[in-house]
């Protein structure tokens, strides 16, 4: 309770901040609105249903393309940490992607598919794949060979360990690999969105380019304010429970 | 529900070691942990391996288990030829080698898990027997770090006979516990031995320890890896490793120990 009240605190302190700044007059209210103004697009947005709409498209797309990431990088993962020649080649492959910013990606994924959801998705998917596949190799790597072997004289073979040992004891880096993921993922569709129009619908980055277009400030400080929430969000409910049960488990952190 | 099939005590496994030999390459260059080994255990018996650093009685469990094979030589277990991993035969490392995602009843359970002819319910009863044969029940849903070092070598050796194997090696289990411990779970592991008979390799450095538990040692010497001498431990069970008499075998075996390797094991 008082870790919530001191959050609520600051918030509100940063609230009044920028709107003493805003009624100080130091810069024109076209550059900083006041904290109300972008109170007031937000509630028209939600009102008339284009903040739910974008925010609905946005969030298909990043766990659609987060998803097929993660369902490829997993099981990839893990046969690059049992496969010598698999580590030399789709590995060696990955470390090099990985390090490639995926808004990269976009320009290479407008020209092959086009101003089309094909494209959105396949840069959500690279920027999830790589970092997702690293993490799970790396941890699948860093595995104390105890665990295998004691898991052997108890009569777990082949496909079975893999499945019930050398995937739960990297779950510590699988979680991290997922999050960094999910952080590259939603970079790489923000960057996609605000750089090319899809016709079959527009998103969060839509809203936020449109907003430059029409020199609106209270909406693209308001926009931003959604992305930030639903990053937020988005950590809370996919990977909080994650890590409380590896810290609960594992005796880490606090 | 009982489940006699399952809690009942299969007869202990007779163990065959023939003429093995096995070496590691080392930065060092070739190390030869094992030389021409041979040994046999019978039904039920405990037999303890005791040696300096190096010697392969690690390597000498590792065959037995089936998680190494030898260079030369045989092994069998009831005249069958040890050629992998199996719960019959099930092990016991000196760090618990516990799985952290799962908590105390779920490390039993791995290996039960593994008995398709297991219903759910049976396997749970079965897990429990153990851990209460081992005086953990109430730490049934603790997370593996926050039991002590001795509840842990505990919670390891439910999990080792859970599976209900014939035959258990025992890699010094209890060379990282403090005395007090050891000597607590000494007289537990006796008590446990003489309810689930089984046929136990035990390594140990610790002489007296190998005294207090075996019903033979077998002294090994390194470089290479050999068998040097073995003693027949006569004294009544269940032994104190305090007592007079154990300690009169221990200066003998120590005696022996330092005759072949010039070294001092731990002899406390």
């Amino acid at each position: 309770m008082k870790r919530v009240v001191t959050s609520v605190l600051f918030f509100a302190g940063l609230v009044a901040v920028w709107q003493a700044l805003a009624a100080a007059g130091l810069w024109s209210p076209v550059l900083l609105p006041p904290p109300g103004d972008v109170a007031h697009y937000l509630l028209k947005a939600v009102k008339d249903g284009s903040l739910l709409e974008a925010s609905l498209v946005t969030l298909g797309r990043l766990l659609v393309g987060y998803l097929l990431g993660c369902l490829l990088g997993l099981p990839l993962g893990l046969a690059c940490s049992r496969v010598q020649a698999l580590s030399d080649t789709i590995g060696v492959l990955a470390l090099g992607l990985q390090t490639l910013p995926s808004v990269c990606w976009v320009p290479l994924a407008l020209l092959w598919y086009g101003q089309s959801e094909t494209a959105m998705l396949f840069v959500v998917v690279m920027g999830t794949l790589w970092s997702v596949l690293i993490a799970v190799d790396n941890g699948a790597q860093s595995l104390p060979p105890i665990y295998v072997r004691a898991a052997r004289t108890m009569g777990s073979h082949g496909l079975h360990t893999l499945i019930h040992v050398v995937l739960p004891a990297s779950l510590p880096f699988i979680v991290s690999g997922m999050k960094q993921g999910w952080a590259f993922a939603w970079r790489s569709l923000m960057a996609a969105e605000i750089y090319v129009t899809i016709l079959t619908g527009y998103g969060l980055g839509h809203l936020l380019h449109f907003g430059r277009e029409l020199n609106d400030m209270t909406q693209v400080i308001g926009v931003m304010l959604i992305i930030v929430v639903i990053g937020l969000l988005a950590d809370k409910l996919l990977f909080a429970p994650w890590e409380r049960f590896l810290h609960r488990r594992w005796g880490t952190g606090r | 529900m009982t489940l006699p099939s399952e809690l009942e005590n299969p007869v202990p496994a007779k163990l065959a070691v023939e003429h093995v030999s096995k070496s590691f390459q080392t930065k060092r260059g070739n190390l030869q942990a094992l030389d021409d080994v041979s040994l046999t255990v019978g039904e039920g018996e405990f037999v303890c391996l005791v040696g300096p650093s190096g010697c392969g009685k690690s390597t000498l469990l590792n065959l037995v288990t089936g998680l190494d094979e030898p260079d030369k030589g045989g092994l069998s277990s009831d005249g069958l030829k040890i050629t992998r991993t199996g719960r019959e035969r099930g092990m016991m490392f000196q760090e618990h080698a516990l799985f952290p995602w799962l908590d105390v009843l779920g490390n039993v359970l791995f290996g039960l898990k593994l008995k398709p002819h297991l219903t759910p319910a049976e396997r749970l009863q079965v897990a429990k027997f153990y851990l209460e044969l081992v005086g953990l029940k109430d730490f049934i849903h603790a997370n593996i770090h926050e039991l002590s070092g001795g509840m842990k070598q505990r919670v390891a050796l439910a999990r080792a006979l859970a599976p209900n194997p014939r035959l258990l090696c025992m890699d010094e289990p209890f060379a990282a516990l403090d005395a007090m411990t050891r000597e607590h779970l000494y007289a537990d592991l006796q008590d446990i031995w003489s309810r689930r008979r089984k046929t136990i390799l035990f390594v140990t450095h610790n002489v007296r320890e190998a005294v207090c538990l075996g019903d033979r040692v077998v002294l090994f010497s390194p470089n290479p890896g050999r068998i040097r001498e073995e003693f027949r431990i006569d004294l009544p069970r269940p032994r104190d490793i305090n007592s007079v008499e154990l300690a009169g075998y221990a200066t003998r075996i120590t005696r022996a120990l330092k005759s072949h390797t010039g070294t001092t094991p731990s002899a406390e």
